[in-house]
């Protein structure tokens, strides 16, 4: 057992990559030897993340090593060398965190596929596409080098814009696949450069290396501003959002969740970059402004966008958006005053951090309904809908569920971290907190109206039925993360949202000295 | 011959360059020109990163006594990066293909059916 957990951040990434090339393979033999493999595949993936995650937490979310091609996977430094060569993993509470909420997207993702994809063609491509993708993202978040994180970063972006745009016969899926490709690879080569600009200073590609011996002089600012805006593209902050919609829309509805996985992943590594690679070297406190003015745009745009919306799954991409806002305010409120590190930074981090969570769950909700209303009535266009909680009683309960969790009603997860953001940011500026509140309220009127207009009214003639086992299996579960992050949130705060925002918050040095060794 | 800091001057030349086709021209397969040229901007960055002047190839096996060799840190990083780029360019101009074939034009203005 503890040999699999020593060994679980490279399984995490071999495992979905090897599944990636072999499901084209095994989808000769047929489509029940073909899902069970990508089912098995999938199971054993989570699993991978449960252990590390497991492990991680019980120590605290203290950081640990994997080293690739060492002659111990413990070692960082080859005897006599002052300077990390190999490649290297290194997983701490915040990438355990992110792990988690990986591996419950693809895994719920993949199984509503199953049903999703029942009877439509290109379904082999779609799964290796999904597996390329959930490598990808696992290898972002837990990688301890810069290039690998550009090179995952990549393999992520091709993958989303395959899973967007296979479809070829789709003439919007086109469109969405061109712009959001061009802007993932605009956003990977600005990734790139500020990779190349550290390394010519520093001569390293570790992060724990790097962030040892940055200095904090202007071409390392020119860096970090071309990371951040590079994962704010990626990451789908206004306004560089424009890619997000479209992306959300246009992607098969199980898929859209794991692009918001994805997303979340390019804002991780935001994270990484401004708490661990940079620190205190630089101001933090105009780039923690910076974060908040983001946020509060985030916030604002996609809201107010998402109520003109009578596309079901764009005004749910719009949402999405929207709540990428919520967890930049959280942090960005934590950034901005921690040179001081008063307590309420550390409550802001926390909700920016279980947002991510919340949102996973309850957009992925959200979507797999959207999936299962386009299923059933064959549009996604909302004015031509009505009437669909006479046929669909359960999707109806669990749309209105991920819809009041997203809006932060309580007793959903969605209120539960976004009250912590609300209670720092007041303390930080009111504004903020007045901004974030009207904003979810706003949020709560726009899915009331998409409630109203797609599950209410008389009953419409020759509709298909209630969604099939295989969908609603996933979105009962996701459905039971939503009620019960909302219902124990000091439960799963304290177990694993604290130890992700310590090593964030404190766990700078401890990254580095792991590595380096003393630090 | 000493060429100095050139090659980062037209490294950066080819950046902006592909930034401007990217933002101001209409035709899809000029904005994947674009793209590519801030890529290959890129690559000749992290190449002319690791040159060292009158450097070898950083081959040790038979490597003459005393010489300076270039960093072979950057070339791996950019062989990766022009593989990467080969995926993107190619997933960009199959897509440009068949917006063509539904839409029958490349121009943005005439393919956006998303908005709002």
């Amino acid at each position: 057992m503890t040999a699999l957990t020593n060994h679980a951040p490279v399984l995490l990434i071999a495992i979905p990559l090897l599944g990636a090339f072999a499901v084209p393979l095994i989808g000769k033999l047929g489509r029940t030897a073909r899902n069970t493999f990508v089912g098995f595949i999938a199971a054993i993936t989570a699993a991978f993340a449960g252990l590390l995650a497991a492990s991680v937490f019980g120590q605290a979310g203290a950081p640990s090593l994997y080293v690739l091609g060492g002659h111990g996977f413990a070692v960082p430094l080859p005897s006599g060398m002052s300077v990390p060569i190999r490649i290297l993993l290194e997983v701490d509470g915040m990438g355990a965190f992110m792990a988690l909420i990986t591996a419950l997207i693809t895994l719920t993702g993949a199984f509503f596929s199953f049903s999703y994809w029942k009877g439509r063609s290109g379904g082999t491509l779609f799964y290796s596409l999904l597996m390329l993708l959930t490598a990808g993202i696992f290898g972002m978040e837990l990688t301890g080098d810069m290039f690998n994180f550009f090179v995952f970063l990549e393999v992520t972006s091709i993958a989303a814009c395959g899973l967007i745009g296979f479809r070829v016969w789709l003439k919007t899926s086109q469109e969405a696949g061109f712009k959001v490709m061009a802007l993932y690879t605009l956003s990977g080569l600005f990734v790139l450069l500020a990779v190349g600009l550290l390394y010519g200073q520093y001569g390293g590609l570790n992060i724990a290396y790097l962030a040892g011996a940055l200095t904090g002089s202007t071409i390392d600012i020119v860096a970090l501003g071309l990371l951040l805006t590079g994962l704010a593209l990626k990451a789908g902050a206004v306004p560089l959002h424009m890619w997000a919609p479209d992306a959300y829309g246009e992607a098969p509805a199980p898929m859209s969740a794991v692009l918001v996985a994805n997303s979340q992943a390019s804002l991780y590594g935001l994270f990484r970059v401004l708490f661990t690679l940079f620190g205190l070297t630089i101001s933090v406190a105009a780039l923690g402004w910076i974060l908040i003015v983001l946020a509060l745009l985030t916030i604002f745009v996609g809201v107010t966008m998402a109520l003109i919306q009578n596309d079901i799954k764009r005004l749910i991409a719009y949402g999405a958006v929207s709540q990428i806002g919520y967890m930049l305010l959280g942090v960005g409120v934590g950034l901005a005053v921690s040179v001081a590190k008063p307590d309420y930074g550390f409550v802001a981090m926390q909700g920016g951090i279980f947002h991510m969570l919340n949102d996973a769950a309850c957009i992925g909700l959200l979507f797999f309904a959207s999936g299962a209303i386009v299923r059933a009535t064959g549009t996604r266009d909302l004015n031509r809908m009505g009437g669909l909680a006479h046929s669909m009683k359960w999707t109806s309960v669990l749309f209105l569920v991920g819809a009041f969790a997203l809006a932060g009603v309580p007793p959903f997860n969605g209120f539960a971290s976004k009250f912590l953001i609300y209670e720092a940011s007041f303390k930080l500026s009111p504004f903020l907190a007045v901004i974030a509140i009207l904003s979810s309220i706003l949020l709560l009127a726009v899915f009331v109206k998409v409630f109203q207009a797609a599950f209410l009214g008389a009953r419409q003639e020759g509709l298909g039925g209630e969604a099939p086992m295989g969908m609603m299996v996933p979105m009962v579960a996701l459905a039971l993360v939503v009620v019960a992050f909302g219902l124990f949130p000091g439960f799963f705060v304290d177990r694993i949202v604290t130890p992700a925002v310590n090593a964030l918050w404190y766990g700078r040095e401890a990254y580095i000295g792991l590595v380096l060794g003393g630090g | 011959m000493n060429i100095g800091n050139l090659p980062f001057v037209v490294a950066a030349l080819l950046v902006v360059f592909g930034i401007y086709t990217f933002l101001f021209k209409r035709n899809l397969i000029k904005l994947v020109i674009g793209v590519s040229l801030v890529e290959t901007g890129v690559n000749l960055f992290l190449v002319t990163l690791g040159y060292r002047t009158g450097g070898i190839a950083p081959i040790w096996t038979f490597a003459p006594e005393a010489e300076r060799m270039v960093l072979p840190t950057p070339q791996a990083l950019t062989l990766t990066s022009i593989v990467i780029g080969l995926a993107t360019t190619a997933l960009l101009l199959s897509f440009a293909v068949f917006i063509h074939r539904h839409y029958g034009t490349l121009d943005v203005r005439k393919v956006k059916e998303l908005r709002g």
